[in-house]
């Protein structure tokens, strides 16, 4: 969904109504997506579009049967019970039906599933450590002269240090930088619990798991701010240790690096 | 403020480890790196692009912990 609020509030974009706005970023009573930055998210929109069609015919079918049956056969209109226990046909039908749905379901589902897990040859490794309770990041493929690579922390930003415009319980310190249209291996592992680094524009979602490295693939399509939450419960402060990933184009990227080698 | 070329590269994709679990490849690649730095030292170019690997691919707690237990005599792998 664009942010319509923001096109109304915004007096500027009076003047210029073409330009679109993305949330990247819950909402007030948000009951929809966040809009989509990877492939991937589109792909998780569009197949829950494609299930929300036999979603809603099955229902439209069970309530009507349902409602339909509990009226006529209700004991004030239909005195004598019936005494039909089964029916060969009717039980082929409403098994084979059902079995039939799911295998259509399957096929969108399964394409989305091995196009999640495909790694395509990726350009960059960025390594994310979840701890009690921030998240690190680590940029390994590069190394300064000294022979070290990029590691810092990613805290949360308190809410009375917020300043005007930033979001509550969102906003970080220290950012995760990536660029856009690359292709992206992330690493995710854990220092001491459970976690999981969960973007929902990116749609990404890793388990954070302490000894083990998970693997996803990321391709940010645009260039934008993304903001997440640790999604595995870890303690006390899991509600405290947000993700935000900011993309930006190759060029800044490598300036960025560079920057922090030389830091 | 030195100036440094950045390559925008890293560990490329490896068929023995398909699937989403990535740990036996970053151990793979700093055995692999030890095994050639035994046979054609540390300095070798050949040996180099492993060292790139498994620094890409391995958290630096992890390879600071194997080192410090090779240097101990401790690490639990070959040699
Ligand atoms: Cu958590």
């Amino acid at each position: 969904m664009f942010n319509y609020l923001k096109l109304i509030i915004c007096p500027f974009l009076t003047f210029s109504l073409s330009t679109v706005f993305f949330t990247d970023a819950p909402e007030n009573w948000q009951l929809g997506f966040q809009d989509p930055a990877t492939p991937i998210m589109e792909g998780i929109i569009n197949l829950h579009h494609d299930l929300m069609y036999f979603i809603c015919v099955i229902f439209i079918f069970v309530s009507w049967m349902l409602s339909r049956t509990l009226w006529h056969f209700e004991k004030t209109q239909n005195i004598v019970p019936s005494t039909l226990t089964h029916g060969t046909l009717i039980e082929i039908i409403w098994t084979i039906t059902p079995a039939c749905i799911l295998l259509v379901i399957a096929i969108p589902s399964f394409s989305l599933l091995y196009a999640m897990d495909e790694i395509i040859s990726p350009a960059i490794t960025i390594k994310t450590l979840g701890h009690q309770w921030y998240w690190s990041y680590e940029y390994s493929d590069y190394l300064n002269e000294e022979g070290e690579s990029i590691i810092y922390d990613s805290y949360m930003i308190p809410e009375e240090d917020l300043i005007s415009g930033q979001l509550r319980l969102l906003e970080v310190d220290n950012r995760m930088i990536v660029p856009v249209n690359t292709h992206i291996r992330i690493i995710v592992s854990a220092a001491d619990v459970l976690h999981s680094w969960a973007i929902p524009s990116l749609g990404i979602k890793c388990d954070a798991i302490p000894g083990r490295l998970n693997q996803t693939s990321m391709f940010v399509k645009r260039e934008g701010v993304y903001y997440g939450q640790c999604s595995e419960i870890c303690g006390i402060n899991h509600g405290f240790m947000p993700i935000v990933v900011e993309a930006v184009k190759l060029p800044n990227y490598i300036t960025w690096i560079s920057n922090k080698l030389s830091e | 403020m030195s100036e440094v070329t950045i390559q925008v590269r890293t560990a490329p994709r490896d068929r023995r480890f398909p699937t989403q679990n990535q740990t036996n490849h970053c151990w793979a690649r700093y055995i692999e790196f030890h095994a050639c730095a035994k046979a054609k030292g540390e300095d070798d170019p050949e040996c180099e692009k492993f060292k790139r690997w498994y620094m890409s691919l391995c958290p630096a707690e992890w390879v600071e912990k194997w080192d410090t237990l090779k240097e101990e005599g401790r690490f639990p792998g070959p040699e």
